[in-house]
């Protein structure tokens, strides 16, 4: 049997496509520390059971920079952003907004937003996130 | 003079800014040799050197020992972000402490010129198939993707999330900040730069990650530091003019970012600074309204405003309002980088951390020229470097 490869990938692991995209937290179970990456184990308390925990897709933009030089394969000048999602903290850039000092204002309201990324040679389509305007 | 006292014998910085002439050694070799004679001693009386060098190789201790003196003393070869230099210093202030040797010698050193933004790694290679890879399972670079790694975006979210918790932050107001460090830079000879800019002409130029512009970002360039640290009872022994000009460490201290929600998030420069602070004006037993100046890191515009209150100079969450008292101006109550800062004296990164303690023993020595801050006394000299690691280091006069 041939198994057909998965049509989208997400860019990184914690941005779950379905039902609906969301990101995913892995939370320490002892202490309610949230983190975005594989743990050994937890920065706060040291231990090392977590949970999966699903972010709120909205949030507020608590920081945020316009970057005017992109890395190769980045359009420039693109919107940094760290977005408080209900008590989480969440890295990520601002889309669907003109990257202006006038449209990007700190406390704005956003929500998670995804985007294509291109198609690698099996088909498979990759995934990114942003935030936008809510 | 207290027992365990440890004490600057000898600091010097070399010329910052563009030094197509000579290699890293040979930048390391002048500032040692540098403070050696500021210190009036020789390599025959160090007893421990510590080497800060980023860029280099990691190498550099023995490297600058072929070029200065081999006497087969420890070399410890350093290396802490931009904290780097603060930490050599520090290497060799905790073996005095430690009583294996009664002097030592702290170097750091880069040659930066030319370099571009930091922080910023190169592309992925391309495969043909998308495959998850590292910690986050990432299938392309997330630099510019995922937010910014690049150090300009990086310290300005650290700036606007300062104005998004107390308010009053604008893009004038960090380019005024980076007006009065540019401005002080014209009476420093030894700066990168030393053309005073308006507030106009920095709002104007090149944007590199909003709200700072490139006279707002620390200058890219070459130079070293070094200093020559001496116990309390091993600088009783030596003449009275080198006790005279000696600067006592009244703190050193190093920390790290201890964890708090969003702190691999968003780098916080905040709470390691304060923490680093609370502890140096404990053990020196002076509180911020002693200071005479302060040399904070300045990377970038937006991380002067928030240090102003990491390190106490204001209450909590009026740093704007600190700066709009004219405080930190030269001519103010708390005069803030009056060398110029990272922004126009520039930034070595491995040398800054002894580079600020130079400025700050410079004119507690009285020895500043037309920068002189008058009767200055007591100073604190400050470093961060991402990822992160906090150096805080007060220093007094001599008191006779
Ligand atoms: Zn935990």
């Amino acid at each position: 049997m041939t198994q057909t490869a998965p049509s989208r990938i997400p860019l990184v692991d914690y941005l779950v496509l379905d039902p609906e995209p969301h990101l995913v937290a892995q939370e320490c179970t002892n202490c309610g520390a949230r983190y975005f990456d594989h743990r050994d184990a937890c920065a706060g308390c040291f231990e090392d059971e977590f949970s999966p925990v699903d972010v709120p897709p909205t949030g507020e933009v608590t920081a945020f920079t316009i970057v005017s030089y992109a890395p190769p394969g980045v359009d420039a000048p693109f919107v940094g952003a760290i977005v408080d999602c209900g008590g989480t903290p969440v890295r990520a850039n601002l889309r669907d907004v003109e990257p202006t000092p006038e449209q990007v204002t700190l406390g704005m309201k956003v929500a998670l937003t995804t985007y294509s990324l291109g198609t690698d040679s099996a088909g498979t389509e990759a995934i990114g996130f942003g935030f936008a305007p809510a | 003079m207290a027992s365990g006292d440890v004490w600057i014998l000898g600091i010097t910085m070399t010329k910052f800014g563009k030094r197509p002439e000579t290699d890293t050694v040979g930048l390391a070799a002048e500032a040692t040799r540098g403070a050696l004679k500021d210190a009036g001693v020789s390599m025959r009386d160090v007893g421990v050197l510590a080497a800060g060098n980023l860029m280099g190789g990691g190498a550099l201790g023995q490297q600058l020992q072929k070029q200065v003196g081999q006497t087969g003393i420890p070399v410890y070869n350093v290396a802490n972000a931009c904290a780097t230099g603060a930490t050599a210093l520090r290497t060799a202030i905790m073996a005095i402490k430690a009583g294996e040797v009664d002097m030592g010698l702290a170097v750091g050193v880069e040659k930066l010129s030319g370099a571009g933004l930091l922080g910023v790694r190169g592309p992925r290679a391309q495969s043909d198939t998308w495959q998850p890879e590292g910690r986050q399972g990432a299938i392309m670079g997330l630099d510019g993707r995922v937010n910014t790694d690049n150090m300009p975006g990086t310290f300005a979210q650290i700036g606007m999330e300062y104005g998004h918790k107390y308010g009053g932050v604008s893009f004038e107001l960090f380019a005024r900040i980076s007006e009065k460090n540019h401005g002080h830079s014209t009476l420093n000879p030894l700066a990168a730069y030393n053309k005073a800019m308006s507030k106009e002409q920095i709002m104007s130029d090149v944007m590199i990650a909003y709200p700072n512009t490139r006279p707002m970002c620390s200058a890219n360039c070459d130079g070293a530091a070094a200093a020559v640290v001496v116990s309390d009872e091993k600088l009783k022994t030596l003449s009275d003019d080198q006790r005279k000009r000696a600067i006592r460490v009244a703190a050193s201290v190093l920390t790290t970012d201890p964890y708090e929600v969003g702190c691999q998030v968003l780098p916080n420069v905040n709470t390691l600074t304060k923490n680093a602070a609370k502890q140096a004006y404990e053990t020196a037993g002076v509180s911020p309204e002693d200071l005479d100046l302060v040399e904070l890191h300045d990377c970038f515009a937006t991380a002067e405003l928030v240090h102003y209150d990491n390190l106490m100079l204001c209450d909590e969450g009026n740093a704007v309002d600190f700066f709009e008292s004219g405080a930190p101006h030269r001519d103010g109550r708390l005069p803030v980088n009056v060398s110029g800062g990272l922004q126009s004296k520039g930034h070595p990164i491995a040398a800054t951390g002894i580079a600020n303690i130079w400025e700050i023993c410079h004119h507690l020595r009285g020895e500043a020229g037309d920068r002189q801050i008058q009767g200055a006394k007591v100073g604190l000299a400050h470093v961060i470097g991402l990822g992160s690691a906090c150096g805080v280091h007060i220093l007094e006069k001599a008191a006779a």
